[in-house]
């Protein structure tokens, strides 16, 4: 699984962290970025959920 | 799309926690319906899910009030729509810019580090209301007092000046009259104009959000004083005024759900989610405001440049293709996906702080008071208008 944060369209909401905490954080400015090692998803089930709750859709999924 | 007599649009609510029974035929019109404005004005009502969450997020929709096209939802918003309301007023790239000074001081974690101190406000509250009942007004006694005094402890407003700021806010969205929302708008300019003054002269800056913007980007030139001041109203107004609705119009839901409510107090596991759903259940911000500024294609039909679009979040959050029984209260369905925090660029900035709010405020409440019923009979208790934040005018409660 390959995740893309757009982090010129992020606006720090903080839904991907809240959806899939294992995965996503916000960073010191607010803005999502990956935990260390969690740059493939880590098989997190949540991701998609992470992804959809995103209000600015700046989370592109893609499997592979 | 069925043509339909357009709806009148806001309308007050029968029962405190269902959209208005006025809304009903909306359903039949899903995904968007005509409406009819307070001013005779047509405008479009977005009522379904995934295109309230398509439209929301699409920038050719304009929140810009200032604009002669702007859907007005009562007289009192047109009387004041020519002032600047930032983050909520303003269209990227501008939106960006204020929303980046923002957003560190509202992500999760930070929202995770006050909860010891939104914890230590909720039960100074309720032992004070406890030492003094039963019964209690629930709202003045305990809804409202804790979100104000956790913004003004984050913001850096004295809550000593709480009766003047919740005063002004009351009026500023409740009215009733025109005048009142200008004389509201004056009266917290010039608060805070003395406020970012005091600021300005203290040598050791507090902790605040405010201090931060007089001390750095005012003090830079980032911000103007407007800037700032529009800033300083709008998170300290929507900041107690609508987790002050949550609470009270939550505690009123929950006590006329007693077996959810039950089933809450026996695993606060379920808490997260039971705050989830309580916000789509009960929509309290209930009528987003746009204006297209191209022509959209949307729902079957054209939404001309020019048209006002708004979203019923109470009606969009019963969607039953998302929400199965969308009428139900069930802590059990995902409930993530709602609106009633907004989609899109200007998705609630303070969402992360309200969820620990109502989280705490809720579970703490329940706790301290097993017994905690109304105290008066349900249909007696007065609620808030349609045209305004949805909620409790007043919870007489006693346990």
């Amino acid at each position: 699984m390959h995740i893309d944060i757009d982090k010129d369209v992020c606006i720090g909401a903080g839904q991907c962290a809240l959806a899939a905490p294992n995965v996503f954080t916000q960073d010191d400015d607010g803005f999502s970025t990956l935990l260390p090692n969690r740059e493939d998803g880590g098989g997190d089930p949540m991701v998609r959920e992470a992804s959809r709750a995103c209000p600015v859709g700046a989370i592109t999924v893609t499997e592979g | 799309m069925p043509e339909t007599e357009p709806v009148a649009f806001p309308q007050d609510r029968t029962c405190p926690y269902h959209p208005p029974t006025g809304y009903e035929p909306l359903r039949a019109t899903r995904p968007l319906s005509r409406i009819t404005l307070y001013d005779g004005r047509p405008a479009w009502l977005v009522t379904g899910h995934a295109l309230a969450r398509e439209l929301l997020a699409d920038q050719r929709l304009s929140t810009d009030r200032d604009h002669p096209d702007f859907p007005a939802p009562t007289e009192r918003f047109s009387a004041v729509r020519n002032r600047k309301v930032a983050l909520l007023g303003v269209d990227d790239p501008q939106h960006r810019t204020q929303r980046r000074m923002m957003v560190p001081s509202f992500t999760l974690r930070r929202a995770a580090e006050l909860r010891p101190s939104i914890q230590r406000i909720v039960d100074g509250r309720l032992d004070a209301m406890i030492a003094q009942g039963p019964p209690a007004e629930l709202v003045s006694a305990f809804a409202l007092p804790v979100p104000s005094m956790v913004i003004c402890a984050l913001l850096g407003v004295p809550y000593a000046d709480h009766e003047f700021f919740e005063g002004q806010s009351r009026r500023l969205l409740r009215g009733p009259g025109v005048e009142d929302v200008q004389e509201a708008r004056r009266q917290l300019d010039a608060y805070f104009e003395e406020l970012i003054d005091h600021k300005q002269k203290q040598s050791e800056p507090g902790d605040g959000v405010l201090d931060e913007l007089v001390h750095r980007q005012l003090r830079e030139g980032e911000l103007d004083r407007q800037e700032v001041i529009a800033f300083a109203t709008i998170l300290l107004v929507a900041g107690h005024e609508t987790t002050a609705n949550m609470i009270s119009l939550g505690t009123f839901t929950l006590l006329q759900h007693p077996e959810q409510l039950a089933e809450l107090r026996g695993d606060p596991e379920l808490l997260p989610a039971a705050v989830e759903e309580l916000m789509r259940m009960l929509s309290i911000a209930e009528g987003l405001l746009r204006r297209a500024t191209e022509d959209i294609e949307a729902g079957g039909t054209t939404i001309r440049a020019g048209d006002g679009v708004i979203f019923a979040t109470s009606v969009i959050n019963r969607d039953e293709e998302v929400y199965p029984a969308p009428d139900t209260l069930d802590w059990h369905r995902s409930a993530r996906h709602h609106v009633a925090f907004g989609f899109g660029i200007h998705q609630c900035l303070g969402q992360n702080l309200a969820r620990a709010e109502l989280e705490i405020a809720l579970h703490s409440l329940f706790d301290r008071l097993p017994k905690l019923r109304l105290a008066v009979p349900a249909d007696e208790i007065p609620f808030k208008p349609g045209d305004t934040i949805q909620g409790m005018l007043e919870l007489p409660v006693t346990w």
